[in-house]
């Protein structure tokens, strides 16, 4: 009874963050026109996928480096439906969803069933996503290197997720998945699977010596962040238009989907959210900086490649000054207050001071 | 599963990974019947160019994979900025024999160097940081490290291709009254002289490193730390400054290999991604932390791509590589020699 409303008090918080959010993310267009609503998009887009990727790494603890492929499969079952058969966007995202879930199980069960960890797993994911770009870059079916173009229509529609270009309509759809994602990964990490999960994570042999069973659970993450991945992947291609191999599969998609994570804090409910309204507009800082240089960097206007190169020394500097992300210190409280609750969850129901 | 299953059904898994793998050859066998039997047949010399092509870069991946196993055993990093680091070596010889009119094998001095003291001070600076650190800020460390390095070489360089011409690229010489000219031809298949170079180079420098290691007292120590670090420390070796050495020992291999490449390949800011992916799949099949499994599969993989690229005619010829490398991975998770591991 006592862990009941341990787990109750909890489930609440991170639902009125989640209604907090909500309102004020709803709120910002009102603010945001043209470059920043983009922006903005973009910010709620890596949230949303780096939340689905923290899933799987953070809170399964399987470090996944080919989360392009999951996206990639969103984004062409999308593309192939509606181009070549018609169908909605709205039901080739689920269709993708899908098959992106049945992919990340499919190749989660072979590489746990062969216990892959560490840096194998890492290894393992990374060639998934890069297989599947080199056979959709040869394939005909999916027109191999060109990729596929969204039909464009006279008038904005919902059921085509087509508006005017800019329309706050965009914002919300992208809104409206992540909220979805995120309220899928807070129950789930509320319910007895979640628990299983981190279980799983922290001591597989003890979970299984407890009877819980490994590898449903952790194929219970891997699918469920596989199919959230997908739906980022459908709303890609309805927002920029245009989809192909590389920017599907591409190894520079994956490391985009798990650096909000990583920059925001792994493992935790709201870090890749945060690490997502950090890391979108320094990349966006650093390539107008390229673009409208000002007086003392006017020697390299219109040099291509210095915005990642910053953005590669930022992320160096990150991992080197700030080891526990930008949100560190916080992110470092909660999970040692949830380590102490799971460990030894009589003390924290005795000494619950702490809320 | 618990361990006690898992003892169990060993023998049982041993027969589902080999029926897998059968059922993939068959599947491949099946669907491109008439292109095998074609090469076997009557494009015999296109499959032994392939062989011949896949055996001289095969070498270069040896050399660039002993480099990354040799960080990985010792460091237990993987460094994403290996093939980086090699488009550094590969601009640095680039502008000797464009600027400075050095023999392009030449420059195999300078690289060499170059990398061996810029392999130093990035682990001396940055990847100490994070020793012992969790995997993935390693992963991301040296991930960040090649961003910023690849992209530093499009500013400076920008995306145009460049490459070099070798002056002396068909020729003969005599020797001891022996007539050798090239390029060399053999069984219809041409051996280019800058690939047979490059691979004859890399073989040397591997072997090279395989004595450092197994012969001289700093190899002992290395694998005394690769072994053991707490007890490689407490009999006296300096650890951290083992861990330095291997640094720039691995990225040397890659500055050596940046050289012997360079006569052959076309030069962007990109070229070192291509073998870094090899390397990574060469270092898990190998057995990773395992030199003379990157060695022979280093070769393995390099006919595997050339050979894949003319079985499956319209395919990347890296789409063979990542399929040998999942099932490597399922079949010997430990590595093609992981049983002969030292």
């Amino acid at each position: 009874m006592t862990s009941a409303t341990q787990l109750w008090r909890r489930v609440d918080r991170n639902v009125k963050i989640l209604v907090v959010v909500a309102i004020g993310l709803a709120l910002l267009p009102l603010w945001l026109q043209g470059a920043s609503l983009e922006i903005g998009i973009r910010i709620l887009l890596f949230a949303m996928l780096a939340t689905a990727w923290n899933l799987m790494a953070g809170y399964a603890g399987l470090f996944s480096f080919g989360h392009a492929a999951y996206f990639g499969i969103g984004a062409y079952a999308t593309a192939v439906l509606q181009v070549d058969y018609g169908w909605s966007p709205w039901l080739g995202m689920l269709v993708g969803m899908v098959l992106a879930g049945l992919f990340a199980v499919g190749t989660g069960y072979l590489s746990f069933r062969y216990r892959l960890k560490g840096a194998y797993f890492v290894l393992t994911t990374f060639a998934f996503a890069e297989m599947l770009r080199l056979i959709f870059l040869h394939w005909d079916f999916v027109n191999e290197a060109i990729g596929f173009r969204v039909p464009l229509n006279r008038d904005a529609s919902w059921t085509d997720m087509q508006f005017p270009p800019d329309s706050p309509a965009y914002y919300y759809v992208v809104l409206g998945m992540l909220l979805a994602v995120l309220l899928v990964v807070i129950s789930l990490m509320r319910s007895r699977s979640g628990y299983y999960i981190i279980a799983v994570r922290d001591n597989e042999d003890a979970a299984a010596a407890l009877g819980v069973n490994p590898m449903r659970y952790k194929l219970y993450a891997v699918g469920l962040s596989g199919a959230m991945t997908a739906m980022g992947g459908t709303f890609y291609f309805q927002y920029i238009f245009f989809i192909d191999p590389s920017l599907a599969f591409g190894p520079g998609v994956s490391i985009q989907i798990l650096l909000p994570a990583i920059i925001g804090g792994m493992g935790t409910m709201w870090g890749p959210l945060i690490g997502a309204f950090l890391l979108v507009p320094l990349g966006e800082w650093t390539s107008g900086l390229v673009r409208n240089p000002p007086d003392v960097l006017s020697f390299l206007d219109g040099r291509a490649g210095l915005d990642l190169m910053i953005f590669g020394a930022v992320l160096v500097a990150i991992i080197m000054f700030l080891p526990k992300g930008v949100y560190g210190s916080v992110t470092h409280a909660v999970a040692v207050r949830q380590q102490r609750r799971r460990r030894d969850p009589v003390a924290s129901v005795s000494g619950t001071s702490d809320e | 599963m618990t361990p006690n299953s898992a003892r169990t059904g060993v023998r049982r898994e041993a027969v589902v990974r080999w029926a897998v793998t059968f059922s993939v050859a068959g599947i491949v066998l099946f669907l491109n019947g008439d292109r095998i039997g074609q090469l076997i047949g009557p494009g015999r010399s296109v499959l032994i160019q392939a062989l011949v092509t896949g055996l001289l870069i095969g070498g270069v991946y040896s050399l660039v994979s002993m480099g990354l196993t040799l960080i990985f055993g010792v460091l237990h990093i993987i460094n994403f900025a290996h093939g980086a680091l090699m488009t550094v070596g590969m601009y640095t010889a680039f502008s000797l024999v464009a600027n400075l009119g050095f023999d392009p094998y030449a420059t195999i001095l300078v690289t060499v160097g170059l990398l061996l003291i810029i392999g130093a001070a990035v682990q001396k600076l940055l990847i100490n940081r994070v020793m012992g650190e969790s995997l993935e800020k390693q992963l991301l460390l040296t991930l960040g490290l090649a961003i910023f390095i690849e992209n530093l070489l499009l500013v400076v360089f920008s995306p145009t291709p460049r490459a070099i011409q070798l002056t002396y690229d068909s020729g003969s010489l005599s020797l001891f009254g022996l007539e050798i000219s090239w390029p060399f031809r053999a069984f219809g298949a041409v051996a280019t002289l800058p690939r047979t170079l490059a691979f004859v180079g890399a073989l040397v420098l591997a072997g090279l490193l395989f004595l450092l290691l197994r012969r001289t007292k700093l190899g002992t120590a290395i694998r005394a730390v690769a072994e053991n670090p707490r007890g490689a420390a407490l009999v006296g070796i300096n650890v951290p400054r083992i861990y330095v050495l291997t640094f720039a020992l691995g990225t040397g291999c890659v500055g050596a290999a940046a050289a012997l490449v360079l006569p052959f390949l076309s030069l962007e800011p990109t070229t070192g991604d291509a073998f870094n992916i090899i390397a990574f799949v060469v270092v898990v099949l190998g057995g990773m932390g395992n030199v003379i499994g990157a060695l022979v599969g280093g070769l393995l993989i390099g006919v595997t791509q050339q050979v894949g690229g003319v079985l499956f005619v319209d395919q990347s010829n890296l789409l063979a590589v990542f399929i040998l490398f999942v099932l490597a991975l399922y079949l010997r998770p430990e590595g093609l020699l992981g049983k002969a591991k030292a």
